[in-house]
């Protein structure tokens, strides 16, 4: 008798739970459930309601192929590519050059290890406004504004002090005899770091790797800063023009753009889900 | 090409490991915050050359500039309001996530989503369009008898929408939450429901406590993340509008350095900025110790 109440509790705490659940997935989802359906309706069916599903006897499948073609002159694969031009430089380079860095940090002894640690720390709180400016002048005098290569470069040079922190971090977890025992079997120090540490950071490192390929796939300003031609103009910026009120007339059309521009974020979430989850957490997870 | 090989064997390997790293951070990092400190005393065209011309920037900002002070109260507005809701969502969706049901780890990746499309410029074209006057959201508001609200061109409610995009974005924040409570000891609760504390007197005097090192880290990452919002009042509002309601810092140095090539003037307006970020994070830095626990 005295038992029965305490499980009904438990019960009804738990349908409070999936309820409150399921209210809010829906909530955070319905905007691009919104979206989804909204390339699927006649324009005239978009506004005025918060229906996600087209009306059943109207399904529209035009607004696709007019959203590929993007612009006048280009389907939205050229800027896809675009994008790529600078974003594989980008994740490649990060990837090396902050696993280099942690790798020197994290598994030396050396005179300046405090110090440099101390820098990469410092560094990690410095927000990115503070250097926009004298980047910008410093491509310039490089002459390479206008160019892909100036969204990149600085990638090649570790300056992301949050990935090297989290690859160090990672790295204190696998013990320094592996590095020893590789030493005496003669292994130089880059092919300790290749042949002993690099299989077991490989999830950090994917890690690194896609948070970089995202936040690239929605950097706009960097692109908005630095590349003003028409030919090289890469997703963000030629979706941007879509907001434009001339262009929101279509918006079935702007709606289907929007989810081909979503949609290799949300493929590459999916294919690698368990890797964005372990990022997050070992990145803010351990103090 | 022997002798400079001879030189790099006599470094030590760490040394040149970090040579890389040393370019990046001296040039990239700190010589460009001292040319971004020089900057601002000066009158500088994107393609010209920096003239000094000592404070004028800064008394033509704090006495002539009509935008300046509507950009730092939509800021700290928008920073003020936007952090401490963005913490509290996720803190409270990922206290929910962190018990033994079945499907969290769906809920927990549908909500993430949100967090990793969120500044892409997708996004804040859908946004626009669901805020839209016959939108989507005002369409809800109508069916539960409200009126509808002109959010993008109304100054009250712009910034409001843009808070709401924010807000949408809780996903990584709140998955660190969720390591850090699934990281806290059963064995504490017990104890403490053994000598009868409830569970708000547990989570105020177990669970809290105990996260207060990731609040800080989460704290620090939000706050950081708002003083620097580009995108959405960008292409949400028209560029800072309506009436400069959501002309951010951020913004307004985007708009004054390219635009309207004034360097100089842009990089006045970034140590403003800066200068904000370091005050709200010194204060903060300042009090961790009467609240942030580290248990070793």
């Amino acid at each position: 008798m005295t038992k029965q109440p305490k499980i009904k509790r438990s019960q009804i705490n738990a349908v409070i739970r999936y309820s409150i659940l399921i209210f809010i997935g829906f909530i955070l989802l319905y905007p691009i459930l919104w979206m989804v359906g909204g390339a699927f309706k006649e324009n005239a069916d978009i506004f005025g309601n918060f229906n996600i599903l087209p009306p059943l006897d109207n399904i529209v499948l035009d607004h696709f192929p007019n959203a590929w073609q993007l612009s006048a002159n280009n389907t939205i694969l050229f800027y896809y590519l675009n994008t790529l031009r600078f974003l594989i430089p980008r994740v490649i380079f990060t990837i090396i050059s902050c696993t280099v860095t942690a790798y020197a940090i994290g598994r030396f002894n050396f005179r300046f290890k405090k110090l440099f640690f101390t820098i990469v720390i410092a560094t990690l709180l410095m927000p990115e406004v503070a250097f926009r400016i004298p980047v910008f002048v410093i491509m310039r005098d490089l002459n390479l504004l206008n160019t892909f290569t100036s969204l990149w470069i600085q990638d090649a040079f570790a300056v992301n002090s949050f990935f090297v922190f989290m690859i160090i971090q990672f790295m204190r977890t696998i013990p320094r005899e592996l590095d020893e025992a590789a030493a005496i079997d003669g292994c130089n120090v880059l092919q300790t770091l290749w042949y002993i540490l690099v299989p077991v950071l490989k999830p950090i490192l994917i890690s690194v790797g896609l948070l970089t390929f995202m936040w690239g796939m929605n950097d706009f300003l960097g692109p908005l800063i630095y590349l003003t031609g028409a030919d090289n103009r890469p997703l963000s910026l030629a979706l941007s023009v879509l907001i434009d009120p001339t262009e929101l007339v279509q918006i079935g059309r702007v709606l289907a753009a929007a989810t081909l521009g979503l949609l290799p974020t949300i493929a590459i979430f999916f294919a690698c889900s368990r890797y964005f989850v372990q990022s997050i957490t070992s990145s803010g997870g351990k103090e | 090409m022997k002798t400079i090989m001879k030189i790099l064997r006599r470094i030590p390997a760490p040394y040149l490991l970090l040579i890389p790293w040393f370019i990046g951070i001296s040039v990239f990092r700190l010589f460009a915050m001292g040319l971004q400190f020089y900057y601002s005393f000066t009158e500088f065209h994107p393609m010209g050359a920096p003239i000094f011309i000592g404070l004028q920037n800064y008394i033509f900002m704090f006495t002539q500039d009509p935008v300046f002070w509507p950009s730092v109260r939509a800021t700290l507005q928008y920073v003020l309001v936007g952090t401490p809701l963005v913490l509290i969502m996720a803190l409270f969706i990922a206290s929910i996530l962190n018990f033994k049901l079945r499907g969290v780890n769906f809920f927990r990746t549908a909500y993430y989503i949100p967090s990793i499309l969120g500044g892409n410029v997708a996004v804040s074209i859908l946004w626009r369009s669901m805020f839209d006057p016959q939108g989507p959201v005002n369409s809800v508001i109508v069916a539960f008898g409200g009126s509808p609200i002109n959010w993008i061109m109304n100054p009250t409610f712009a910034p409001f929408t843009i808070i709401l995009l924010s807000a949408w974005q809780f996903g990584s924040v709140m998955l660190i939450f969720l390591a850090a409570l699934q990281n806290v000891s059963p064995s504490l609760y017990e104890a403490a429901s053994i000598d009868g504390a409830s569970k708000t007197r547990q989570l105020f005097t177990i669970t809290l406590p105990i996260i207060t090192p990731v609040i800080l880290f989460n704290t620090m990452n939000v706050l950081l993340r708002h003083f620097q919002e580009f995108n959405a009042p960008f292409l949400i509002t028209n560029q800072g509008g309506p009436l400069n309601a959501t002309m951010f810092l951020n913004l307004r140095i985007y708009l004054h350095a390219f635009p309207m090539v004034s360097l100089g003037y842009a990089a006045a307006l970034t140590m403003v900025l800066l200068l904000g970020i370091g005050s709200i994070s010194a204060i903060i830095f300042a009090t961790q110790k009467s609240w942030v626990h580290y248990n070793d």
